[in-house]
């Protein structure tokens, strides 16, 4: 009796470990291979073109109804403001979801100005932190949240890889995650450009569907030699972003993470992820059978020692 | 918009040389040019026309290869080399004030022998012109040196934000 059950259990074993094996690796394939929306819009940010005029965040503060600023939006003095020992600058807040930074970058005759904003990643490491799946990637290309359902936790916040969204700590009852949502709710899914876009007087913000954009960006790097470092920031990084950069300077020298990797970041999580389904269902059973098998080997043994015994003692006689 | 209306298309049919070009149609070249697309937050810029017409070498400085009077751009020249007069030679002719309007993004995806694929909207094209020579010429190049603010454009920037450097003139550095 003990014989077949142990076969039965370990033909049943080895055919369920196959199983998952398969099903888990098959799965993160899958979910490994999305790259954006084919029709999402984006922004190309040319940092050749921004002269720190600032308009953009007069833009944002008014389209998406944030408190009055402490400096007029056209005060420069804000570019010398500097954080954390004077190396860090300016970073978007609960109310301001997008600011503008100078550089006085060492290869550069004048000064570069950079803006910062959500990146809206094609595979967002801050939708994938989040337990109560508040974020969307939405098929236009932004990245939004909502704020309902947000608990406040932060996760996004670490997980974002430009340190973009924010948090409301002055709200003591309700705090939730602020950032950039490129103007989803009352322009992008309208078809018009998010506003700082529209405002900006230099066309540093270029708006239109992310494929075109890297056609665009690599027409300006060949036509404009010397104007442009040859590389196009935000199309590959980190599995690609929906608003990307065009520099006269290398990015590292205007606050960019130089080499992020092309990765999304959620993959550095995706195989050990792929392999919790199997730890917490099947190695349970797996070892609760290994155990039993054990116990009743035992047994099993026992009674063949019995037989065997008897069987000996027989012999004897 | 007033400055469409008041760059009026210089016609010159007929007119076979430059020179004879340039001073028949001087006539028609305007003096002043009131640009106001921006007219929201920014008062109308009253161009002078006239002034620029003796700082710059030649029109296409500014108005590239459509007067007639040739191309140095070594980008432009290629194609534009002898470009004739056309019919009209106002930026609002050929830079859109929407750029990236639905309308304008459909219409460009749907033009596949579009050239020019990259042309500025109305507001970089007038920018990218007007500061990008004052700033190689050393003219002004602050915002409020060429815009007035409206109420409405104070409202926008928050001018009356509490800070100190605004009261001591702060914008002064901006470009």
């Amino acid at each position: 009796m003990s014989g077949i059950s142990r076969r039965r259990f370990l033909a049943a074993s080895v055919a369920g470990c196959a199983a998952t094996t398969l099903a888990g690796s098959k799965k993160a394939l899958a979910a490994g291979s999305f790259t954006g929306y084919p029709d999402g819009m984006g922004v190309l940010v040319d940092l050749t073109r921004c002269i720190g005029c600032r308009s953009c965040e007069a833009a944002c503060n008014k389209e998406q109804n944030l408190p009055a600023p402490d400096k007029p939006f056209d005060d420069t003095s804000v570019f010398d403001e500097t954080f954390h020992g004077g190396e860090q600058k300016r970073r978007p807040t609960e109310n301001a979801y997008t600011v503008v930074n100078r550089y006085d970058a060492e290869s550069a005759s004048k000064p570069v100005y950079r803006k910062v904003q959500c990146n809206h990643c094609q595979e967002p490491a801050c939708l994938s932190s989040c337990f109560v799946n508040a974020y969307t990637k939405t098929p236009e290309g932004a990245v939004v949240y909502n704020p309902k359902v947000c608990v406040g936790c932060r996760n996004c916040m670490v997980a974002c890889p430009f340190n973009v969204p924010a948090y409301s700590y002055s709200s003591a009852f309700d705090p939730v995650v602020k950032k950039c949502i490129m103007c989803y709710d009352t322009r992008l899914k309208n078809g018009l450009p998010p506003a700082c876009v529209e405002i900006c007087p230099q066309e540093a913000l270029t708006f239109g569907k992310r494929k075109d954009l890297i056609k665009v960006a690599h027409q300006r790097i060949q036509t404009h030699p010397g104007r442009y470092v040859n590389h196009l920031y935000g199309e590959n990084e980190l599995g690609g972003t929906s608003w990307m950069y065009l520099s006269s300077v290398p990015f590292d020298q205007v606050g960019f993470d130089p080499n992020p990797g092309t990765e999304p970041i959620i993959n550095n999580v995706k195989d050990f992820l792929s392999t919790v389904p199997m730890v917490l269902a099947i190695w349970p059973a797996m070892f609760t059978g290994f155990h039993l098998l054990a116990k009743n080997k035992g047994h099993g043994e026992d009674d063949h020692d019995a037989e065997d015994h008897h069987g000996e003692e027989g012999g004897e006689q | 918009m007033n400055a469409k209306r008041l760059l009026v298309p210089v016609i010159a049919a007929g007119l076979l040389s430059l020179a004879v070009t340039a001073s028949s149609a001087f006539d028609e070249i305007p003096e002043q040019v009131t640009i106001d697309p921006l007219s929201q937050y920014f008062g109308a810029v009253e161009f002078d026309h006239e002034m620029h017409t003796e700082l710059g070498e030649d029109c296409s400085v500014c108005h590239h290869h459509t007067t007639g009077t040739g191309t140095s751009d070594e980008r432009c020249v290629r194609c534009h080399a002898d470009s004739p007069e056309v019919a009209v030679v106002g930026c609002s002719d050929c830079h859109v004030t929407s750029p990236y309007s639905a309308e304008q993004i459909h219409r460009e995806a749907a033009d596949v022998y579009q050239f020019h694929i990259d042309k500025p909207g109305l507001k970089a094209a007038y920018h990218w012109n007007c500061r990008g020579c004052h700033e190689a010429m050393d003219g002004p190049v602050g915002c409020e040196d060429c815009h007035a603010l409206t109420p409405e454009g104070d409202a926008f920037y928050h001018k009356d934000a509490l800070t100190s450097t605004a009261e001591q003139g702060g914008h002064e550095e901006a470009r």
